[in-house]
């Protein structure tokens, strides 16, 4: 299995299927675990390291998961390899950046990664397109019963599954939802929203980038609260009550973009496909804020149903039947991934500068963006 | 409104403190406020939220005495000290060995919560299952009488008395 085998195209986790997949772009459901009668990954030897992570490769590698997997040391990776990883959410950034004996072994379709000797000796996590968080926890369910098999968790009945840090004790489980929410930030909103989900318990953070400043739109919400609360209760709590009410608010704010301000709309999507279709340079950064307007566009009328003379324009672009709108949403979620750094010089096949990164995305967009596909 | 201290940036937290009868007014930017210890960083990581909250609890002296802070694990060698400057716990049994310590910021990180309800290994002895299935019941129970819905408590008080005179025996 080589990387090159799954950096020419998109995640699975990312092709725009599954429920609410304009606004939602994918779920995530991590597990912590670690194994009985070791140190955490903090105060473990070397050898402890090794041992441990020799335990969970042969089992991640050796359970019954339904599709083929490969294992690959991150701590012998080379840099690319490692931010390939985490521009795929196959690791952690603190896995890529850890020291130590450390791996990680991931399914073909990238639906599942268990990350060994990262904080703590486990995290296994399932990674679906749209919002499925139901069939994530059913997932990562059955294969933490397979683990739990052949290993046996550090438990204790007062307060879990005992992990190296506090915050994740109880049921080691943290659900991620990454979110496209470019009406809520042009209405004005996002402050609102971000409130509110403290309120809640939930934490907010922008998928790239610093701060609440997240570039493209992209926020990532996950649960805070692991102890005191059953899996069960905190997936249908998600499923059912937080993420359709953060869609429903960001297709309002959608509707209002379009019933008051709609020349502000189609000035943000026309500008931003003339610089897409036109620039011979460009960021990551800008890719990723451009790309998010297109995607606004699209997500717009396909949700919406409404369309408008610019939002037209990118769905003919891509040559798009109007009434599906499917193809210009996976364009647009290849476009994010495949422009990315690590994606753009491993498809290349060597390392680049950051002025040959930016010809190249700029390049890879302009083709995508030409109308002839 | 420019901060007080650095009359540089715009002061964005504002702090009125009444002692004595005295009101004073503070107006500063979120930089300074985290340097003066008057205001938190907007994003903080989890282990930076970990050595914050252990820190900012009374030092160990008042907390536990100085013999709990000369308190090594016995199984990984870790004192307080060390789980302050790593934020993370060295092994699994640092749960019990520093408990008292522990119990201030678990509460905190998790919304008042301080027992397991959820998942337990299968391979666990049935009388430590039913010790978690009673915490969650008890949860709903609470929930239940929030909820002045004494039907569905009644129902599981009777449940919880059931399974604890069955896994008693």
């Amino acid at each position: 299995m080589k990387l090159t085998d799954l950096s020419g195209d998109i995640s699975e986790w990312l092709s725009g299927a599954g429920p609410m997949s304009d606004v939602v772009l994918s779920s995530r459901i991590r597990l912590a675990r670690n194994v009985a009668g070791h140190n955490f990954v903090s105060r473990s030897s070397s050898t402890e390291k090794t041992q441990v992570l020799e335990t969970l490769k042969e089992v991640l590698l050796s359970i019954e998961l339904g599709d083929e997997r490969f294992y690959i040391g991150i701590d012998q990776a080379s840099d690319l390899t490692r931010n390939f990883l985490v521009e795929r959410h196959l690791i952690s950034r603190h896995h890529a950046l850890a020291k130590g004996p450390r791996g990680a072994v991931i399914a073909r379709h990238e639906f599942f990664t268990g990350m060994i000797n990262e904080e703590d000796h486990l995290r296994m996590q399932v990674l679906k397109s749209g919002c499925q968080l139901s069939r994530c926890a059913e997932l990562i369910n059955r294969i933490d019963d397979l683990v739990e098999q052949k290993v046996e968790y550090a438990f204790s009945c007062r307060y879990g599954y005992l992990t190296a840090c506090p915050t994740n004790v109880g049921s080691g489980i943290r659900i991620s939802v990454m979110l496209h929410l470019p009406a809520l930030k042009m209405t004005g909103h996002l402050e609102k929203f971000l409130n509110a989900t403290k309120d809640m318990n939930l934490a907010v953070r922008g998928l790239f980038g610093e701060g609440t400043e997240a570039a493209g739109d992209l926020y990532q919400v996950s649960n805070q609260v692991t102890l005191g609360i059953s899996e069960e209760n905190l997936v249908r709590d998600f499923e059912a009550k937080v993420i359709p009410e953060i869609v429903e608010y960001e297709n309002a704010a959608r509707q209002k973009l379009l019933s008051d301000q709609p020349e502000v709309l189609d000035d943000k999507i026309s500008r931003a496909t003339a610089l897409l279709q036109n620039a011979h340079l460009i960021s990551s950064q800008e890719a990723l804020f451009l790309l998010s307007h297109l995607r606004l566009g699209i997500g717009i009328h396909r949700t919406l149903g409404v369309t408008t003379p610019a939002i037209d324009r990118v769905c003919a672009l891509f040559g798009d039947d109007l009434h599906r709108g499917n193809a210009s949403i996976v364009t647009i979620n290849r476009l994010l991934m495949l422009t990315l750094p690590a994606h753009l010089q491993l498809n290349h096949g060597q390392v680049l500068e950051t002025t040959q990164r930016d010809a190249l995305r700029a390049k890879l967009i302009r083709a995508a963006l030409s109308g002839s596909s | 409104m420019q901060c007080q201290i650095c009359n540089k940036k715009t002061a964005t937290i504002h702090l009125t403190e009444i002692a004595d009868g005295a009101r004073t007014e503070m107006h500063l930017c979120e930089e300074c406020a985290i340097h003066q210890g008057i205001a938190a960083k907007s994003q903080v990581s989890v282990n930076e939220l970990l050595s914050g909250l252990l820190a900012s609890q009374p030092s160990d002296e008042e907390l536990f005495g100085p013999s709990d802070v000369q308190k090594t694990c016995p199984h990984c060698g870790a004192t307080l000290n060390h789980l302050r400057k790593e934020g993370v716990l060295g092994c699994p049994r640092d749960y019990e060995v520093f408990e008292e310590a522990l119990m201030p910021l678990i509460e905190r990180a998790h919304n008042g919560m301080t027992r397991h309800c959820g998942k337990v290994p299968s391979r666990l002895a049935q009388h430590s299952k039913v010790a978690v299935e009673c915490s969650r019941l008890r949860q709903q129970l609470h929930a239940a009488i929030r909820k002045e819905d004494y039907e569905v408590a009644a129902r599981l008080r009777d449940q919880i008395s059931q399974l604890e005179k069955g896994g008693g025996s």
